[in-house]
């Protein structure tokens, strides 16, 4: 991996081998002293051109957990008509020797374009672009979905919590995820579907004909318009061992203010029809859990009750997160470089170093 | 004749329309010879080896972006009809959406004088539909009609004329002077924020979908439109498998409608998005191959009247960016013939006659210039104005956008290897492209309008 763009560009063994890697980070994570000598001396870039307090923090959590300099470089406002260009920018943070950028954008392909147009020699990190892809997302929805769907955890539903051990190395095969909500407008639902596929997994997209893009039916997924339907298992793929809402931007998609453009009629009529509520939550499975990538439109998209039910894992993802996001960059910034890693102090990378393969520099197709 | 060339050419062994060869001869403007091969010998003429070559009536394109004035940074007048020439073409059709946009006498006179000034095709002005573009108030089509420079063709192109009823007016209007309202067909609410067309391939990147039926809804409008007011329309850079459907519909019922497609259109697809570059960024969008290969058919079987080039020249830095911050349109004038006879001729789809109507006489037809002192998209034929193009349809060559004589590099064929390469172009008589490289006036001896 020389970059991070899209989950499409992840083969399996790739895909694995950063669930595998972000489960030794989390384990670091419970010492008392979390942080990693790592990438000490590197210089990761948060480049956010879109407001995101949270993912930002993750990746900047992540990155210091690893020894690195953060920087954070927050431009508002896109390129040509407003402010510095994309290039520029890029050039800047070249001259600057950033060894990694991560990048949220509102164009979608901006990553792309950061990655290959020869402006920067930096490891690009797709951190969400537009409605194309949120790449870490998607791994950190998978991580978090293999720990709860593996071995123990799913054998003996309630019984054991999270099952580590038998994650490692494991796939989702057979499993069944419902992702819930905007698809047309979501990069989390992009890449979930792709990376879930890769993984082995069965998806079912739930959502309004007008919150389907056109062309989804070329996607590795179902489709459906019934969420009573779906959560009952009256589907090809049965019953979901997860559900995961996304997010449905109140203002901008409905009622007066969206005119005729509007995706659908109103808040309730939609909460009626798409929300995951208390009832509908009482149609899952006993082990099947409840997921969101946040920030969360508790009565819309999901009911308190559903979020803050058992089986909601919402607050772990956010931590998952931040192992996922470890794990990415250690894999981009010194996953192919054996003597730094072999050079750190060695009670801090004894767990790491073993285990990780070399990643090798295979260009992002 | 306003123009007299003072330098005789022969050129020696051409293949008119890709016929028998021949020695055409220009002389004084006009085609003054044609001979068998060998036997045209006047005096103190110039011979052009033209064995092996094709000889076509001078190009014409219908739909060129010269973007002066207003932005001169990505092509003037100047370099925009240089640009042309060295394509093939001895006329274009400047478009209107320049700043100040080309609504008044005064902006397309000054534009049709700049054009003659240059010397290297006849620009002919296209008046803006509506004042400023901004479809709400027709604009002074009159005054166009008769200033110096004689608008015949009228467009918003960049925008859609989508009210309905000032689109009807504009069709009516224009009858007096026998003018065309040339339809730039995008249904604007269908399309807020689009980027790219709406398929497989946007579904995928996350890019804006622009639906097909937003060009294909306000074809259909304005056929009907024009059936009912008994006016003729043009439909530009028509993209779709469906629009060419209902131009075929509606000259099936006589309706006086002319269409055109873009050299890239018959192409190029959207797969061509994945890699975010924003040369492939163009409006209307790359279709799909099943567009592509219906276009191609409309042209084939004389739905699609003209192949124009939609030259849209950018500054580069308005392209050296993100996909969805990037301007909208590609460079075609150097490209188009040898595109049209990748795509057409080598296929054996259409003959070289078909592509002297395609982008020659037919174009010439719709703009109401095909007749007159300075006469484009005539026959080969003695007496008729020497605008001549050399085509070598055997030559190979591999484009480069920096290597092109538009000033702007935003070419999608980039490192594609073409067939087909133009050896010269006559403009009655005086020759603005030899050996495939544009000649200044001086060195032509040639003498401008």
């Amino acid at each position: 991996m020389r970059h991070l763009l899209s989950t499409q560009d992840l083969s399996r063994p790739d895909a694995v081998r950063i669930l595998d890697t972000a489960a030794q980070m989390a384990a670091t994570q419970s010492r008392e002293i979390k942080k990693l000598p790592t990438l000490r001396g590197r210089t990761v870039v948060n480049l956010f051109y879109e407001d995101s307090t949270r993912t930002r923090i993750s990746f900047e959590t992540a990155a210091k957990r690893l020894s690195a300099d953060v920087i954070n470089f927050s431009a508002k406002g896109s390129s040509v008509s407003k402010g510095e260009s994309l290039k520029d920018t890029a050039l800047t943070l070249q001259a600057m020797g950033a060894d990694a950028v991560v990048v949220r954008h509102q164009a979608s392909g901006a990553p792309h374009v950061l990655a290959h147009a020869g402006w920067l020699d930096a490891a690009v990190v797709n951190a969400g672009d537009g409605t194309h892809q949120h790449p870490t997302q998607a791994l950190l929805d998978a991580y978090t979905l293999r720990r709860h769907l593996s071995g123990t955890a799913l054998a003996a539903p309630g019984a054991s919590g999270p099952d580590d051990a038998a994650a490692r190395g494991a796939g989702l095969d057979g499993r069944h995820v419902a992702i819930v909500g905007d698809v047309l407008h979501s990069r989390v639902a992009r890449s979930n579907v792709h990376l879930l596929h890769t993984l082995g997994a069965r998806v079912t997209l739930v959502a309004p004909p007008t919150l389907l893009p056109v062309g989804v039916q070329t996607w590795p997924c179902e489709v459906s318009y019934d969420l009573d339907a779906t959560l009952a298992g009256d589907t090809a793929h049965g019953g979901p061992d997860a559900v995961m809402m996304l997010r449905v931007q109140r203002e901008r998609m409905s009622g007066a203010g969206a005119g005729g453009g509007a995706f659908f009629p109103n808040p309730l009529e939609y909460s009626r029809k798409y929300g995951l509520d208390a009832r509908r939550l009482g149609l899952l499975a006993e082990h099947a859990i409840v997921m969101h990538p946040g920030p969360m439109n508790r009565g819309l998209e999901i009911s308190a009750q559903a979020a803050d039910s058992p089986r909601a894992v919402i607050v772990e993802q956010v931590a998952n997160g931040v192992a996922v996001r470890m794990a990415v960059l250690y894999l981009l910034l010194a996953g192919s470089d054996e003597a730094e890693v072999a050079g750190a102090p060695a009670a801090a990378t004894a767990p790491l170093a073993a285990p990780v393969p070399t990643v090798e520099r295979v260009p992002a197709s | 004749m306003s123009s007299a060339a003072t330098t005789t050419y022969v050129l020696r062994g051409a293949r008119p329309l890709g016929g028998e060869p021949v020695d055409l001869v220009l002389s004084g403007g006009v085609i003054a010879e044609v001979a068998a091969v060998g036997a045209a010998s006047p005096t103190d003429a110039v011979v052009v080896d033209a064995t092996d070559l094709v000889a076509l009536p001078g190009l014409v394109d219908l739909h060129t972006h010269l973007r002066e004035p207003g932005r001169e940074d990505a092509e003037t007048i100047e370099s925009g009809t240089r640009a042309a020439a060295a394509g093939g073409f001895t006329a274009v059709h400047a478009m209107a959406n320049t700043t100040p946009v080309a609504d008044t006498a005064g902006v397309v006179e000054q534009v049709w004088r700049l054009g003659r000034d240059a010397g290297w095709v006849d620009v002919h002005p296209v008046g803006a539909v509506s004042v400023g573009l901004a479809g709400r108030q027709l604009a002074e089509l009159g005054a166009m009609a008769d200033s110096a420079a004689r608008v015949r063709v009228f467009s918003d192109d960049g925008r859609c004329v989508d009210d309905p009823i000032l689109m009807r007016r504009a069709l009516e209007y224009v009858k007096a002077f026998d003018g065309v309202v040339a339809q730039h067909a995008q249904e604007p609410r269908l399309t807020e924020g689009a980027q790219m067309n709406e398929g497989v391939v946007s579904a995928e990147l996350g890019l804006a979908g622009w639906p097909a039926v937003a060009e294909e809804a306000i074809i259909a409008r304005d056929v009907l439109l024009a059936e009912h007011v008994g006016s003729r329309l043009h439909v530009c850079h028509l993209s779709t498998a469906g629009s060419v459907e209902i131009v075929r519909w509606a000259k099936g019922r006589g309706i006086d409608v002319t269409a055109e497609v873009t050299p890239h259109h018959l192409i190029l697809t959207d797969e061509l998005a994945r890699g975010y570059d924003p040369t492939f960024k163009v409006n209307p969008p790359l279709r799909t191959a099943a567009d592509v290969e219906a276009v191609r058919e409309g042209l084939a079987d004389g739905t699609i009247d003209i192949v124009a080039t939609d030259h849209a020249p950018h500054a580069r830095e308005d392209k050296d960016c993100e996909w969805a911050a990037a301007a909208f349109g590609m460079t075609g004038l150097e490209t188009a013939l040898s595109v049209v006879q990748q795509t057409m001729v080598d296929t054996g789809r259409m003959t070289w006659a078909d592509v002297a109507r395609v982008l020659s006489a037919a174009p010439a037809r719709i703009g109401r210039i095909d007749t007159g002192e300075r006469a484009q998209g005539r026959p080969l034929e003695v007496g008729e104005p020497a605008n001549v193009t050399l085509v070598d349809p055997a030559a190979r060559r591999v484009v480069d956008g920096a290597g092109q004589v538009t000033a702007s590099t935003n070419t999608p064929f980039q490192g594609h290897d073409l067939p087909g390469a133009v050896v010269a172009t006559f403009l009655r008589g005086r020759a603005t492209v030899l050996d495939g490289a544009p000649v200044e006036a001086a060195e032509a001896q040639g003498v401008r309008a």
